[in-house]
């Protein structure tokens, strides 16, 4: 009874803080983006647009009010699921962010899974064999992609699969240039392959450092020592009693680094031209188009504050020591 | 009675007494150093580091920066060769020369942008824990918040706020684009919460140790606690996050260039090289987009394994050394 009470009160407090960081966020973006560009400069140089014109629209935007009746007008829509329209396209910005949500849920979702299997796999070999052959090929590889820009090695593919392939007449890779079908599946995938590899190849490293050192801080545990002293083989002490300890805090990095994949991935999706939320983020805030901006800057970080604390609740059920402070 | 206490107290573990590796106590310092050591691939990437320090500052002494910045239209887009060891750019400018003055502003960027976020995740991650109460409550949400945004879309959205177009500066004799200013602020303010969140845990368990009370007692202001004993303590924690911040820093600056939202040309850095790269590598000037490539990434990773060597020799608890 006592536990369930802290519970509650452990969930309200960090609700409360959620509440507040997310208005530390939405007020921080809304500055930022509002001041930095003026989303009156399209019609600045347009032909037969009078200064009375753009007065109205001016008006018709509320750009005309101060500052902070601007924010507590654009918050209080929001607060309702009204984002507003954009001013370059004029669609609503949420239409628009759930047409590019599911492609950019795609993309990132396979590029995770893949991450996390292939993490799984390096970092459990490099720990088994700590300091051989294997474990500094391992950490090496991870290291250069670690160290890489994501378009180096993206548009190094670009080059060898779809140019260079095509030139030299082998099966070529699309480069994403084209104007393709999402909802063919066959297309779909094709245009997966690279984009999937390049986000593999630069975040497969932190995770796979990350498990190869959580494993061998576990493998250095009196209770492993224990294990391997009652005889079990070094197979049942590795898989039933390390590795069920070291994957907790994996665990709880991918748990973190989840929400953030609903902001896609900028660069990649750029350079692949793959219509996700990050592409559709750059596009806007090129242009001070600040609705769309501030549309996805919100979704994005409620994402991450809202799903940290589940992450947090769900840790003190994976494990018991964790008490909710 | 004397009782030597400096065998029971001196920092060596019981394997190195046991092996009798140690002969006197070491310092910490000494200590850090001997576990540094061991870690080959840290002594590695120290040692690249160091060589290619001494290839930017031996070129730019050697070589007068004007050679960076000749354009020889005649022989743009050279490969490269004798003359050009790693060819010329869109406008014949040499690449090699390019690399060398690009990596001076790079590494420049890298180096200011990391004072300024270990100034500000020292200050504000400390203060949060020294004063506890209100102040550690919104420092900490605004921390969270920051943390909150995907880092991309922080930078950009700062860097349109702050993004004017600045002049030329000119700085002894030579003349800089402004917007190295606006990359070092743009990079400076978006990277110094995961220190500030370090160093606040850290102060946090420190300041309850009696040295702290003892200070207090003899009538020190907070600052001087804070800077003389507490910081000193964190220093471990600094020093990594700074090496691996300065890492974060050169990367960070190759993909603000990659959004045009990076340093402005003439002035070239390892990022705008390859920026501008681009649009020629599908016509076939490799050498243009390769070389600069080649530097961001090998200083990155020799700054990386730096780190990485000295987070395991700053942190013993770490067991890859057992």
């Amino acid at each position: 009874m006592e536990r369930f009470y802290t519970m509650w009160s452990y969930l309200v407090r960090r609700l409360l803080q959620a509440i507040f960081i997310l208005f530390i966020i939405t007020m921080l973006c809304f500055i930022l983006t509002r001041l930095s560009s003026d989303p009156m400069a399209q019609y600045a140089n347009k032909q037969g647009i009078t200064a009375a014109d753009r007065e109205a629209i001016r008006k018709k935007l509320g750009l005309d009010r101060p500052m902070p009746v601007q924010y507590v007008r654009w918050l209080g829509l929001a607060l309702q699921g009204d984002l507003g329209n954009s001013f370059f396209s004029k669609q609503p910005v949420l239409l628009m962010i759930k047409q590019r949500l599911p492609l950019t849920l795609i993309l990132m979702g396979t590029a995770e899974i893949v991450i996390i299997i292939v993490s799984l796999a390096l970092g459990l070999v490099a720990a088994i064999k700590q300091y051989s052959f294997t474990d500094n090929l391992i950490t090496s590889i991870s290291f250069i992609g670690f160290s890489m820009p994501i378009f180096f090695i993206a548009l190094g593919c670009i080059m060898l699969f779809a140019v260079k392939f095509k030139q030299w007449g082998l099966p070529y890779l699309p480069t994403g240039a084209d104007i393709w079908n999402p909802k063919d599946p066959v297309e779909l995938i094709r245009h997966l392959i690279l984009p999937v590899f390049c986000l593999v190849a630069i975040q497969t490293a932190g995770y796979s450092r990350f498990l190869r050192s959580s494993i061998l801080e576990v493998l250095g545990l009196d209770y492993v020592r224990t294990a391997r002293a009652k005889g079990l083989t070094e197979r049942v002490t590795l898989y039933k009693h390390a590795l069920r300890n070291a994957i907790l805090p994996f665990i709880t990095i991918i748990g973190l680094d989840i929400p953030f994949l609903l902001g896609g991935a900028l660069v990649t999706e750029s350079v692949f031209t793959w219509p996700g939320m990050g592409r559709l983020f750059w596009e806007y805030a090129q242009r001070g188009d600040y609705p769309v901006v501030l549309g996805v800057l919100l979704l994005t970080s409620s994402g991450v504050v809202f799903f940290t604390i589940i992450v947090d609740l769900l840790y003190t059920v994976v494990d018991p020591r964790i008490r909710l402070g | 009675m004397a009782i030597n206490l400096d065998v029971v107290e001196s920092p060596v573990s019981a394997v190195e007494f046991v092996r009798g590796e140690s002969k006197a106590a070491l310092t910490p310092s000494q200590l850090v150093w001997r576990r540094f050591r061991r870690h080959r691939m840290a002594v590695f990437g120290g040692i690249g580091a160091v060589l290619l320090l001494i290839f930017i500052i031996g070129g730019s002494i050697i070589f007068p920066e004007s050679r960076a910045n000749e354009t020889d239209l005649v022989r743009r887009l050279a490969p490269p060769s004798s003359i050009h060891f790693f060819g010329t750019d869109s406008v014949g400018r040499d690449v090699f020369f390019r690399i060398i003055y690009g990596g001076q502003i790079s590494l420049f960027i890298g180096v200011l942008a990391v004072l300024m976020s270990i100034s500000l995740g020292t200050v504000i991650g400390g203060a949060a824990a020294y004063y506890g109460g209100w102040v550690d409550t919104i420092l900490m949400r605004f921390t969270e918040a920051m943390l909150a945004i995907p880092s991309l879309f922080l930078l950009i959205v700062l860097a349109k706020f702050i993004g004017r177009n600045i002049g030329q500066v000119t700085i002894m004799g030579r003349t800089f684009s402004g917007s190295i200013g606006i990359v070092i602020l743009v990079i400076g303010l978006t990277s110094w919460m995961y220190l500030a969140r370090i160093v606040r845990a850290n102060v946090l368990s420190l300041k309850e140790l009696d040295y702290i009370s003892a200070s207090k007692a003899l009538g020190s202001s907070d600052a001087r606690i804070f800077f003389s004993h507490l910081v000193p303590n964190t220093l471990g924690a600094i020093i990594v996050s700074a090496t691996l911040g300065l890492a974060g820093a050169i990367l960070t600056e190759a993909y603000v260039s990659f959004l045009g939202l990076g340093v402005q040309q003439p002035t070239s850095t390892w990022g705008n090289m390859m920026q501008q790269a681009q649009s020629f590598l599908i016509r076939g000037a490799w050498w243009m987009w390769v070389f600069p490539s080649l530097f961001i990434i090998f200083i990155i990773l020799c700054i990386n394994l730096l780190g990485d060597g000295l987070r395991d020799a700053f942190d013993p608890r770490s067991s890859r050394h057992l």
